[in-house]
């Protein structure tokens, strides 16, 4: 798979993979790991994190413009590829903050080493196990529809709905490998890494989770279980936000990130 | 033999085909089935496939999940059925979704027994396995191709090899004591089917050599089976004989022709209720290609089929006449029916294998077997002695086709993986 979508956005390449990858802003370093619904959403969250920080927004591997590598089919395979980023860009003093599919890439990377991490942010975070072998953590997003899936990923669905005929290709394009890619990390198991959880003690960095309060992909009790597997972590909601926080209230995201990063 | 003709229903529960909440697959409770209807159904397409068989027809099952349409969620079951109680029919199966399948080795094993059983008389077509599969499956649609031929692999090797024991550590699969028991009568293995709508796949497919079968591609046919004559060809310096086509027709066939007709009407039953299937589970994520999947953001619909003078079909919802135009139903008297084919696989350039449904929806039992033997006794023989178009030429003449105009790799992935599910409706 070497298709990428055209794309004006600047490029890193990591051990032979090409990915886009965002720069912007000035200040201490803070790392953005989008969703499953790719960077374009996150863009105005991003515009408000760089005017405190040096933001750094790669594209993951498999969406929008960035390349695939051969055989990586899973979020631990992303932990490693940005483990290698991490250390090309000698990042040190790192915030990384990660929504929903970002921040279980977060959580995956930050239980091998959080050696360049000062802390770590978590908005509506998928990644783990929660409920028993018959409860459903995470909505079966791919049995709805698109409007039956914004409908309850979203506080205002307005702000999730997307005119495709009157998008630029790059964008419809980069939409269908954001959900080959979602699926292809995170089809089975659904959403979590089974080992995951028995893991998260290493994570010993100070970490906010952010909360969109109108998430129906994810309950609020899904998140506030995860957070209280990581010690010392903090659990903030988000008003009028749904499963993308940094989408739906870029401006309210991205003063509680900054807020949390200049804390310490 | 010039032709050689498969029986095949899809074994539907259509008592519920009128009472459902718009999905017949994958969401329809199965409190729905009654087990005691169910078991009178199976023996009865099991009666009517003794009977093809005794009537000197060959004989196709297939599997789906967690649907009405197809109540053989275990291809396997049927195939041992069969295998006991008939005597000359090959057992075609098309296909066995091994790309969903945890473990190839078992139906290595399954396969192996059920030649043994049949001496010798097995088919084996795999197949991915249609879009709704995988919510039942849990299998993951992205990258699914590849562990289709990593278990096609597999199962070759496994069904092989006779002297050794081997070892087996892929990208999906590992074993370490390979041994297969009993080992297929067949040598060196039962001939290997499969299906495509992609002329890529299909130079693939004559590449390795594969019999190939369409369905639902009609009066549009012929690309896929010149891309594999290309490859045949390229690899074999030969071209393949009508013996590797298949194509999948449904045939409703009566003395009278307002009967064949309503018959026709009947079967058509099949491609329309294949189409209602709850909206997400027609296309999972990685089915499509990426390119495939913007198009349908953007709204564009997938091909239809195709008449023989270029009027498009929605084979959802045409018309008897319509499927009849486009190839896609061959129906009327017995005379009709063999001008239909004989004039569909001219067209095609020679194709050896058709793939009847005789039998779908709500075509009564007796009514099948009126079809069926009418079928295997006024237009069997006929098509049997019909001489196929040389099959040297025709390679030619699609190799030539080719340098004159280079088949356009966008357009073909895009009817692509049409295939399998052509019926799907997206």
């Amino acid at each position: 798979m070497s298709l990428t979508a055209e794309s004006a956005a600047p490029t890193l390449v990591v051990n032979g993979t090409r990915i886009d990858m965002i720069e912007r802003g000035s200040g201490r370093p803070l790392l953005f790991l989008h969703a499953e619904n790719g960077i374009e959403p996150a863009l105005a969250a991003i515009d408000e994190l760089a005017k405190s920080a040096r933001v750094i927004a790669p594209t993951h591997p498999g969406y929008g413009g960035s390349e695939l590598p051969k055989g990586m089919r899973s979020v631990d395979d992303l932990s490693y590829f940005y483990l290698d980023l991490l250390d090309q860009l000698d990042l040190r003093d790192l915030t990384v903050v990660g929504v929903s599919l970002g921040a279980w890439i977060a959580a995956e990377i930050a239980v091998k080493s959080s050696a360049r991490f000062a802390r770590l942010v978590m908005a509506n975070a998928v990644g783990i196990k929660v409920g028993d072998r018959e409860t459903r953590d995470v909505a079966d997003i791919f049995a709805l529809t698109e409007k039956e899936f914004i409908d309850i990923a979203y506080c205002d669905p307005a702000r999730g709905t997307r005119d495709y005929k009157a998008l630029p290709d790059a964008e419809v394009l980069a939409a269908a490998r954001a959900r080959e890619a979602t699926a292809r990390f995170a089809w089975n198991p659904f959403f979590h890494n089974p080992r995951l959880k028995s893991r998260l003690h290493r994570i010993r960095i100070p970490t906010l989770f952010l909360w969109g309060t109108h998430d129906r992909v994810l309950s609020e009790a899904y998140g506030r279980a995860y957070c209280g597997l990581i010690s010392g972590a903090r659990f903030e909601l988000i008003d009028r936000a749904g499963h993308f926080p940094d989408h739906e209230q870029p401006k309210a995201f991205a003063e509680r990130v900054l807020g949390f990063a200049k804390a310490g | 033999m010039s032709m050689k003709v498969y029986q095949f229903t899809e074994q539907p529960y259509y008592p519920t085909w009128n009472d459902h909440s718009g999905s017949l697959r994958v969401n329809l409770l199965n409190r729905k089935c009654d087990p005691h209807v169910a078991a009178d159904l199976f023996h009865r397409y099991y009666d009517e496939w003794q009977l093809s068989d005794e009537l000197g027809l060959d004989i196709m099952l297939n599997e789906h999940h967690q649907t009405a349409t197809c109540m053989s969620s275990t291809v396997v079951v049927g195939l041992s059925v069969l295998a006991r109680i008939t005597k000359n029919a090959r057992l075609l199966v098309l296909g066995y979704p091994i790309g969903h399948r945890p473990d190839p080795l078992r139906v290595a094993e399954e396969l192996s027994t059920i030649d043994v059983i049949s001496r010798g008389r097995l088919d084996m077509g795999f197949i991915k396995g249609v879009p709704y599969e995988f919510p039942a499956s849990n299998q993951n649609p992205v990258g699914v191709m590849d562990r289709f031929w990593e278990a096609l692999d597999f199962i070759i090797k496994a069904m092989t090899t006779h002297d050794e024991i081997f070892n087996w550590e892929g990208e999906y699969f590992n074993y370490r004591q390979v041994n297969v028991w009993p080992r297929v009568w067949q040598e060196p293995h039962p001939p290997i089917w499969t299906t495509t709508g992609s002329t890529t796949q299909a130079r693939i497919l004559g590449e390795r050599g594969y019999v190939m079968a369409t369905l639902g591609s009609g009066y549009n046919t012929r690309p896929l089976y010149d891309a594999y004559r290309r490859g045949y060809v390229a690899k074999r310096g030969k071209a393949p004989g009508p013996d590797r086509f298949a194509y999948l027709g449904l045939v409703g066939v009566a003395k009278d022709k307002a009967e064949a007709r309503r018959r026709g009407d009947l079967i058509a039953g099949y491609l329309r209720s294949s189409s209602i299937v709850h909206v997400p589970f027609r296309n999972p994520p990685g089915f499509l290609s990426v390119e495939d999947n913007a198009r349908l953001l953007r709204g564009q619909t997938p091909p239809r089929s195709y008449t023989k003078d270029g009027r498009t079909i929605d084979m959802r919802s045409a018309s008897v006449e319509e499927l009849i135009d486009a190839g896609i139903l061959f129906c009327g008297t017995p005379d009709e029916v063999y001008d239909q084919i004989v004039d569909f696989c001219d067209y095609c350039g020679g194709m050896g294998n058709l793939l009847m449904m005789g039998h779908a929806g709500f075509l009564t039992h007796e009514q099948t077997a009126d079809n069926l033997s009418l079928f295997a006794r006024e237009v069997y023989p006929r098509l049997k002695a019909w001489k196929q178009p040389d099959a040297e030429e025709m390679a030619a003449q699609a190799v030539v086709a080719a340098q004159k105009a280079p088949p356009n790799p966008a357009a073909s992935a895009r009817a692509g993986d049409l295939v399998d599910a052509a019926i799907g409706g997206r």
